[in-house]
C-alpha cells in the first residue's frame, strides 16, 4: 500500500470553521461537509485507494476557484483538484485534511469558432461534450481517452490524456491553445490564447500533464479539427506475438500512419470476445485492429496496402470492414476491453507503461513469466503505433494478499518498461499509483529539479500533495 | 562581440564549461551554430558556449518514428538521414540563414531552443509538439533528462517542453529525441488569386476546415497585385490527386484555383518556410505575430498603418511575418497590431540598438513573470545562461 502523509491535526481540528468559511466563499450548495455526501469523493478510477476528504467545494466560476485557493493558501490547507474523478492513477485521491475542489459546475461552452477552429470551454465540460458541440458542423476534438463520456477537459489537461487515436492526432498537449490558470495564491492568469505558439516560455506545455501540482485550470481553449470524410477498420490475427509486432513495424515502415493501431494478446482477445461477441479469432495469439481515414476509395487503397503487408506475416485471418457498421463491430470488443476483463475477474489493475515498440515481444514474454510467478492472470492491450501498453492485472480485492501481489506485479511491469527504454506512464499519469516508482525512471537529482519547479508555483506544497513525487524526497525538499 | 568561443565536443565538456562559468558568475552566450544569434535581444557575454561540436545521430528507429541526435547536429544531416527512410521532421523547421545572413547550417539544438516551425505546424504541430525527450545541462552544470524516447510519456513534469523555446535561458540542450513521420509521397498545391487579405484568410479557413487534410495554408501578398492564397496537400499520390480535385471544387466560391505540381510545390513551400517571399531587406526589422487567423486582416491593417509594409502570412493566416523600418515607432505599431488582434508578437530580427531598447516579446502578467523568475532561479540560479536574450534583466 502507498503511504499518505499524516493529516495536519490543526486543520482537522478546525474543520467546522473551515467549512463555514468555504460556504461564505461559495454560497448555495457548493460546499459539501456531511459524511454521506463526501463519500462519493473518497476515490477515483483507482478504486483500491480511498480517503474521505475534509470537505468538497464545487465552485461555479473562476473567481470562486481563485478565492478558495487564496483561502486555502492563507490557511495552509491542502487542496486536491478533481474533474470527473476518472483518473486511473489516483490523481484525484483525497487526503483527510484536504479540500477537494471539483470542476464539474464549470461546464459551460463559452465560444465556438469554426473559422479559427477553436472552442473555449469551462474545465468541467466533458471530453465528448466538446465534440458533441461541434460535430454537426463536421468538426471534432481529437484526444479520445476511453473515459471520454465522463472525463472532463480540465482533468484531461492536468493529466495530458491520450486515447486510441493519438498516433495521428497527438495527445491533449498537442491540441491546446490556451488556459485560464489559477495559482495557489489565487492569481488568475491567462496562458496562451486563441492563437498558436504564444511567445515566451511554454507554460502551456509545462502545466499540461502537471497532475495538479502547479495550479488549477478553470477554462480551456482547445483546437478543433475537421473530421475526415470517413474511417474504416480492419482486423488481422496472427499466431505469434513476434509476427504481429513485425507486421506493426512493416506498416509504419511503409509510410502509412493509421489513425489507430491497436494490439491485443490472447487473454485479451478471449475476454473481449466473451463479452462483446465481436467475432474475434480465438485461435490467435495476437490481433491487430487497424483504422484508416479518408474517402471510401482512399480507405480501400490504404486498407489494401495494409492487407498486403499483413499477408507477408502469415496471418491466421484478416477481416476488412466493408461498412461503418462492420467497423464498429471490430471496435466493439476493443472498446469494451476493460469491462470484459472486469467480467472474468472480480478486480483488475490497469497498468500504463510505454515501451519502444520493437521491444513488444520481449516485454510480453516477460509479463507472461511474471504472471506465472505471481499466479495472477493478465490481459494486454497495446496502442501499438505509439508503444503505450495497458496490461490488465486480474486480482481479488477482497483478498489483501492478492492485492499486494497485483501491485507488486504491476510495479515489476512498469520497471521493465523503463528498463527497455520506455516510461512508467504513457497517458494515465503518475498520480499516487506510480509515485514510489518514479525513482526507477529518474535520478534523485532529476526528481529534485522537478520538485523545485513545483515549488516555484506552490512553495508550501499544498497542491495535490502526495502525488507524483515520492514522499521521502518531498520531506527533504520541504525541510 | 564574443571574444572567446567554447565548443566542447562532449556533454561532460559542456557541463564543465557551465560549472566553471557558474563558479565565476560569468555569463555565457549559448548557441548552436550561431545562425540565429541576431534573434531576439543581444546577449552581453565575454564567452560563447556552443554545442556545434556535439554532433551525431545517436538513435534512429524509423519503425518507431523516433530519432535522437546530439544538439549540435546540423539539421540538413538529420533531414538527409530521415529522407533516406522516406521520413521527415514533422514541424518543418525553417532555414533562416538568408534572413540572418548565416553561412552555415542551423543545428537541431537551435531549432528546438527557438521552437521555430514551418508551414506544417498548422496541421501537425510545432517543434515543441514533437520533442519526446531531452538531455540538458542546468546553469550549475548539472546534467538532467526529461521525457524519453517513446511517443507517449506523461511521467513527471514536462521540463522538455519548458526548455523547448526557452532560447537557452533555462539550460543547454545536449541531446534531443524527436517524433518523426513518413513524408508524403507527393505534394500538390492549389493557388487562388484573392482580392484582399480578408478574402484570402477566408479561403484558407475553408481549406483548413475541409476534410482533405490540408498541411500548409499561406497567403503571399504580391507586390504587383492581389494576394495569392496557397493550400497544400501531402500524401500518397492517389490521395493528393483526389483531394486537390475535391478541394478545388470546395474552394470555388473563393476564386479559381490553379494547380502547382509536385516540384513547384516543394520549392514554393520551402520558400514560405524560410520567409523568402517576405523580401526583408538588410537593415529592416522582422516581426512574427501569431493571431487567430480571422483577426489577421485587422493586425495587418495596423502594421501597414505603422509603416510596416512587407507581409507574409502562414498557418492559415495566423502567423504573420512582417518586415519594415527598424524603429521604435514601427515596433510600437507591431505591438499594437498583436494586441488588437488578441495575439502575440516577437521582434524577430532587429539591429542591436533597437532590440536592446524595446521588449522583443509581450510582457507577462506580474504573477506569471514572478513564477518565471523563480523557475529561472531553479534552473539557472546565477543567471549565466543567455542573460537578457528574451527579456531585459532576466
Amino acid at each position: 500500500m502507498i503511504r499518505l502523509p499524516d493529516p495536519k491535526p490543526d486543520i482537522l481540528a478546525r474543520r467546522d470553521a473551515i467549512l463555514a468559511d468555504l460556504k461564505r466563499i461559495v454560497p448555495g450548495d457548493g460546499v459539501i461537509g456531511e459524511a454521506i455526501r463526501l463519500k462519493p469523493y473518497e476515490t477515483d478510477g483507482l478504486a483500491a485507494y480511498r480517503q474521505v476528504p475534509l470537505a468538497v467545494v464545487l465552485p461555479s466560476t473562476t473567481e470562486q476557484v481563485a478565492a478558495v485557493l487564496r483561502y486555502c493558501h492563507a490557511n495552509g490547507i491542502r487542496v486536491v483538484p478533481r474533474g470527473a474523478g476518472t483518473s486511473l492513477s489516483g490523481g484525484a485521491l483525497p487526503l483527510a485534511d484536504a479540500v477537494v475542489i471539483g470542476l464539474m459546475r464549470m461546464n459551460a461552452i463559452h465560444e465556438i469558432n469554426l473559422e479559427d477552429r477553436y472552442a473555449r470551454v469551462g474545465a468541467g465540460v466533458t471530453n465528448i461534450g466538446i465534440t458533441r458541440a461541434v460535430e454537426a458542423d463536421g468538426f471534432f476534438y481529437a484526444p479520445d481517452p476511453s473515459s471520454q463520456l465522463a472525463c472532463m477537459i480540465g482533468g484531461n489537461v492536468m493529466m495530458n490524456s491520450g486515447g486510441a487515436h493519438c498516433l495521428k492526432y497527438g495527445v491533449t498537449a498537442n491540441n491546446l491553445l490556451g488556459l485560464t490558470f489559477v495559482t495557489i495564491e489565487g492569481e488568475v492568469i491567462r496562458i496562451g490564447g486563441e492563437h498558436l505558439d504564444a511567445a515566451g516560455y511554454d507554460w502551456l506545455g509545462l502545466i499540461t500533464g502537471s497532475e495538479g501540482q502547479l495550479g488549477m485550470v478553470t477554462e480551456v481553449t482547445v483546437r478543433i479539427l475537421r473530421g475526415p470524410e470517413g474511417a474504416r477498420a480492419m482486423l488481422a490475427a496472427f499466431d505469434g506475438v513476434e509476427v504481429a509486432g513485425a507486421a506493426v513495424d512493416a506498416i509504419i515502415g511503409s509510410g502509412i500512419i493509421p489513425v489507430a493501431l491497436e494490439f491485443m494478446d490472447k487473454p485479451c482477445i478471449h475476454a473481449c470476445e466473451a463479452f462483446a461477441h465481436a467475432g474475434y479469432p480465438l485461435d490467435a495469439e495476437a490481433m491487430l485492429i487497424i483504422e484508416v481515414e479518408g474517402s471510401v476509395a482512399e480507405q480501400d487503397m490504404l486498407l489494401g496496402k495494409i492487407r498486403d503487408i499483413c499477408a507477408r506475416f502469415n496471418p491466421i485471418s484478416m477481416k476488412v470492414a466493408e461498412s461503418a457498421e462492420q467497423s464498429l463491430a471490430i471496435w466493439k470488443g476493443r472498446k469494451g476491453a476493460f469491462g470484459a476483463v472486469g467480467r472474468i475477474s472480480p478486480d483488475y489493475l490497469c497498468m500504463d507503461g510505454t515501451i519502444p515498440t520493437g521491444e513488444l515481444p520481449f516485454v510480453l514474454k516477460r509479463i507472461g513469466e511474471m504472471s506465472t510467478q505471481y499466479g495472477l492472470g493478465v490481459a494486454n492491450v497495446f496502442h501499438a503505433g505509439d508503444g503505450n501498453l495497458h496490461p490488465l492485472i486480474m486480482f481479488d480485492a477482497n483478498d489483501p494478499e492478492s492485492f499486494r501481489k497485483a501491485e507488486a506485479f504491476g510495479a515489476d511491469i512498469l520497471k521493465l518498461c523503463v528498463e527497455v527504454g520506455g516510461c512508467l506512464t504513457g497517458e494515465h499519469g503518475v498520480g499516487v499509483e506510480k509515485r514510489d516508482l518514479m525513482t526507477a525512471q529518474f535520478t534523485a537529482r532529476e526528481l529534485d529539479l522537478q520538485r523545485a519547479v513545483k515549488s516555484a508555483f506552490d512553495p508550501d506544497w499544498l497542491l495535490n500533495t502526495a502525488k507524483v513525487f515520492p514522499l521521502e524526497g518531498n520531506e527533504r525538499i520541504a525541510a | 562581440m564574443s571574444a572567446t568561443l567554447l565548443a566542447p565536443d562532449t556533454e561532460d565538456g559542456i557541463a564543465a564549461s557551465i560549472r566553471a562559468a557558474h563558479d565565476a558568475r560569468e555569463p555565457l552566450l549559448i548557441e548552436g551554430a550561431g545562425t540565429k544569434r541576431a534573434m531576439l535581444r543581444p546577449v552581453q557575454a565575454a564567452r560563447t558556449l556552443s554545442t556545434r561540436n556535439l554532433t551525431g545521430i545517436t538513435l534512429y528507429k524509423p519503425q518507431e518514428l523516433v530519432i535522437s541526435a546530439r544538439a549540435g547536429t546540423p539539421l540538413p544531416e538529420i533531414e538527409a538521414a530521415l529522407a533516406e527512410k522516406g521520413q521527415q521532421l514533422i514541424a518543418e523547421p525553417p532555414d533562416l540563414s538568408a534572413l540572418f545572413g548565416a553561412d552555415r547550417p542551423a543545428t537541431l539544438g537551435g531549432a528546438v531552443a527557438t521552437n521555430l516551425s514551418g508551414p506544417r505546424r498548422i496541421a501537425w504541430g510545432a517543434m515543441r509538439d514533437h520533442v519526446l525527450g531531452i538531455r540538458a545541462v542546468t546553469g550549475t552544470g548539472e546534467v538532467f533528462r526529461s521525457g524519453g524516447r517513446v511517443l507517449k510519456n506523461v511521467t513527471g513534469l514536462d521540463l522538455a517542453k519548458l526548455l523547448t523555446g526557452a532560447h537557452g535561458t533555462l539550460g543547454v540542450l545536449t541531446e534531443i529525441t524527436l517524433k518523426v513521420l513518413p513524408a508524403g509521397e507527393r505534394t500538390g498545391t492549389l493557388a487562388i488569386r484573392v482580392p484582399d487579405l480578408a478574402s484570402g484568410v477566408r479561403a484558407l479557413s475553408a481549406a483548413l476546415g475541409s476534410p482533405y487534410g490540408v498541411s500548409g495554408a499561406a497567403l503571399v501578398p504580391e507586390h504587383d497585385g492581389a494576394p495569392l492564397a496557397l493550400a497544400r496537400i501531402e500524401d500518397f499520390s492517389e490521395s493528393v490527386a483526389y483531394r486537390l480535385d475535391r478541394l478545388r471544387n470546395e474552394l470555388a466560391p473563393h476564386g479559381e484555383a490553379t494547380l502547382l505540381d509536385h516540384e513547384t510545390s516543394l520549392a514554393t513551400w520551402r520558400a514560405i518556410r524560410d520567409a523568402e517571399p517576405l523580401g526583408a531587406a538588410p537593415g529592416e526589422a522582422v516581426w512574427r505575430l501569431s493571431v487567430a487567423p480571422s483577426r489577421a486582416p485587422t493586425a495587418c491593417a495596423l502594421l501597414r498603418e505603422g509603416g510596416i509594409g512587407k507581409l507574409l502570412l502562414d498557418w492559415g493566416g495566423g502567423l504573420i511575418w512582417a518586415a519594415g523600418p527598424a524603429t521604435e515607432q514601427a515596433h510600437g505599431a507591431a505591438i499594437q497590431a498583436a494586441r488588437a488582434a488578441g495575439g502575440t508578437f516577437t521582434l524577430f530580427r532587429a539591429p542591436e540598438a533597437l532590440a536592446a531598447a524595446v521588449p522583443v516579446l509581450p510582457e507577462e502578467p506580474p504573477a506569471l513573470a514572478a513564477i518565471g523568475r523563480r523557475v529561472k532561479a531553479v534552473l539557472d540560479p546565477s543567471g549565466i545562461l543567455n542573460p537578457g536574450r528574451m527579456r531585459a534583466g532576466v
